[in-house]
């Protein structure tokens, strides 16, 4: 029976079929992080058990803690009982905590690829539904609400159904000035937010199979914003490379024995899915959102869309609600539109090649006078190494803030948002209403797009700078 | 787990698409750490003007739809994060049914969690729904014993629910209890594995 990735991965998980489709799958890897984290924890106590492998969960501070330079735990107060909860309970339970100002803290879904702790054919829950960002790796990995973590957390399993198997390949030379970001986006603007609703969604093709691991992350992070729980790509040798020598990596005759296991990881030539799509990487542009949903994705040479481009009256409707909110008119370029934020951050776009990506750009040129710029590295580690090559200084010459690792304002949950009305280019994952704020104005694009508005003070094409 | 057999009530049409589990719960109102208040502040964005005045022009804001059990959404509802406070918010409105062509897979699952039932129904049924609750204000009724919705003409929709979900909503049934009951099953797939993949076993 030829089988897809997604399969195999599932089939070698099943503890138990629990009929109607249903199984018991084992969970190999549960992440905590401080929003989610120390609530599950608390209920596994409260209701008298115990988390079952705490070697196999890991916790670390991101989501609602500040990112201020030399912030502490406390510096954003409505977070602070939640960072603390994650510590004590954390400890209590015996479970692996990387705190702020240690080495390995950071954005969950950045740490975990970034130390090792992320391998091919695991399966990987956290209560953050961008839990699919490490499918890039090869793990299927997928976001949960906390009734299921304390699930997880108490057996190291779950109840779940299999996904239908959705293959988006992509193929063909990415353009100049054309990132894993402008792929994803231009793929949500072509197939719209509902297009993965009950699937996982499986990335391949000559695009995907050329880009490093840093990039398969970005990929896979938005198949959320397709409406799959999960996105995986299959690992190949990039990966291997990219896994050698980290910390938590095996290492030697067992790394040898992981990758011999990691190489049967693909789908079977002939294996079946329930939906297949092409996208044709060659004719992607740089691309930019300008309404409330990540399928509002357009070139950054287009135009927003018009009120005839709607065929029914609620989509007329909905496409006005996003045209008021952003205040833009229809039909017009979305390239010269005045903006006021720039946020360069988050498990989408907070790795050193999106620092490096942003650095590039940034070198030699300086923010324009009315806009605010951010720069939030996704881990310690990130930071460290921009700082080893310099790159928090061509940030900070150009009129950047560098700060403290986390989430930060991508969902500002730590206080940190755009102001209301404000219109910001983000690097973000999320341009929903009220995503980065109350009336904040979000505009998803890639880290070097960000760094062209930025500079010039408008939404503009990165490859005119 | 609050278990849920029947409700009888208005329903509540917000038609738009892909209403995001943002615009349900800003994640501000989750780091305060007060589940009992989320009701108050689900779709704030919308539900209140920004001097903190009900806004009129939002549907559920209006007197004959207050404290309606059931909301009938358009398709991808609850799209977005994995928040299970969306779950609770809606709940702390009133909501215990969420009728839409299709949901956010994440919000789904969480609804079954907390004893709130979500429906996929086809377009031309929720079309149909909304037309009859503007038109009347006699209340629906969902059965999920019987799985089916009664319109207010009295007209009877079957909807379909996973059997094994079903079970559990009606009994109010806890995940955790059942499975616990694999717990050798567990154990035994773990013993292997050590085995067959032990670098995915990290020291404790």
């Amino acid at each position: 029976m030829q089988r897809t990735l997604i399969d195999k991965i599932w089939d070698a998980h099943i503890v138990r079929d629990l009929g109607d489709g249903w199984v018991l799958l084992h969970i190999d890897r549960i992440l905590l992080h401080d929003l989610s984290g120390p609530g599950a924890l608390q209920d596994v106590k409260a209701r008298g058990l115990k988390v079952r492998n705490r070697e196999l969960v890991i916790a670390t501070p991101d989501h609602a803690v500040s990112s201020a330079p030399g912030r502490t735990g406390e510096t954003f107060a409505q977070g602070a009982r939640l960072w603390a909860g994650l510590k004590t309970f954390s400890h209590e339970a015996g479970i692996r905590l990387f705190d702020l100002g240690e080495d390995g803290q950071g954005i969950v879904h950045v740490m975990g690829p970034e130390l090792g702790l992320v391998l091919p054919g695991t399966t990987l829950i956290c209560g953050d539904s961008h839990t699919c960002t490490n499918g890039g790796l090869g793990a299927l990995a997928f976001g949960v609400g906390t009734s299921e973590s304390v699930h997880a957390l108490a057996t190291q399993t779950m109840r779940q159904r299999k996904p239908k198997r959705m293959r988006i390949r992509i193929d063909g030379e990415l353009g100049h000035g054309v990132s894993a970001k402008d792929v994803i986006l231009h793929v949500i603007g072509v197939l719209g937010t509902a297009a993965g609703v009950e699937h996982a969604i499986e990335y391949s093709g000559s695009t995907i199979r050329s880009m490093p691991i840093e990039g398969r992350l970005t990929i896979c992070n938005l198949s959320v914003e397709l409406g799959a729980k999960s996105g995986l790509i299959a690992p190949d040798d990039t990966t291997f490379e990219y896994i050698a020598g980290r910390q938590f990596a095996p290492e030697g005759a067992m790394f040898d024995a992981a990758v011999k296991h990691w190489r049967t990881l693909v789908s079977d030539d002939d294996a079946k899915f329930d939906r297949e799509v092409a996208i044709d990487a060659r004719a992607i542009a740089p691309t930019i959102t300008w309404g409330t949903s990540p399928q509002h994705a357009i070139a950054i040479d287009g135009r927003i869309p018009d009120l005839a481009s709607e065929a029914t009256s609620a989509g007329r409707e909905s496409l006005v609600a996003a045209l008021d909110y952003m205040g833009l008119q229809p039909g017009q370029p979305i390239a010269g539109t005045k903006i006021d934020w720039v946020f360069i951050g988050s498990c989408t776009n907070s790795r050193i090649s999106d620092l490096r990506d942003a650095a590039a750009i940034a070198r030699n040129r300086h923010v324009a006078d009315n806009v605010t710029a951010w720069v939030v590295p996704g881990s310690l580690r990130v930071k460290r190494q921009a700082e080893a090559e310099g790159l928090d200084r061509v940030f900070i010459d150009a009129g950047f803030e560098w700060r403290e690792p986390g989430c930060s304002m991508c969902v500002a949950a730590n206080g940190e948002r755009v102001p209301p009305g404000a219109r910001a280019v983000s690097t973000t994952n999320r341009n929903f209403v009220g995503r980065q704020g109350p009336r904040a104005r979000t505009h998803l694009a890639s880290p070097a797009m960000a760094v062209a508005a930025a500079i010039s003070g408008s939404i503009s094409d990165v490859r005119r700078i | 787990m609050q278990a849920f057999t029947t409700v009888i009530g208005r329903a509540v049409p917000l038609m738009r698409a892909n209403i995001d589990t943002d615009v349900i719960i800003r994640i501000e109102r989750l780091t305060a750490g007060e589940p009992s208040a989320l009701g108050t502040y689900a779709f704030e964005a919308w539900r209140y003007l920004p001097d903190g005045a009900e806004n009129p022009d939002f549907t559920p804001n209006q007197p004959k739809y207050r404290g309606a059990p059931i909301l009938i959404a358009g398709r991808n509802f609850g799209c977005g994060s994995s928040r299970e406070g969306a779950v609770l918010a809606l709940q702390g409105m009133g909501l215990r049914c969420v009728i839409a062509e299709s949901f956010g897979d994440i919000f789904f699952g969480n609804c079954f969690q907390n004893g709130m039932l979500p429906i996929r129904l086809p377009e031309e049924n929720i079309q149909t729904l909304v037309a009859e609750t503007n038109a009347s204000e006699t209340p629906c009724t969902v059965d999920l014993k019987l799985l089916t919705i009664t319109t207010p003409s009295g007209r009877t929709m079957p909807f379909t629910t996973d059997p094994q979900r079903r079970e559990a909503l009606l009994e109010g049934l806890d995940d955790i209890g059942l499975t616990l009951k694999y717990e050798a099953d567990i154990t035994k797939w773990q013993t292997q594995d050590r085995v067959a993949r032990p670098w995915v076993w990290l020291p404790t």
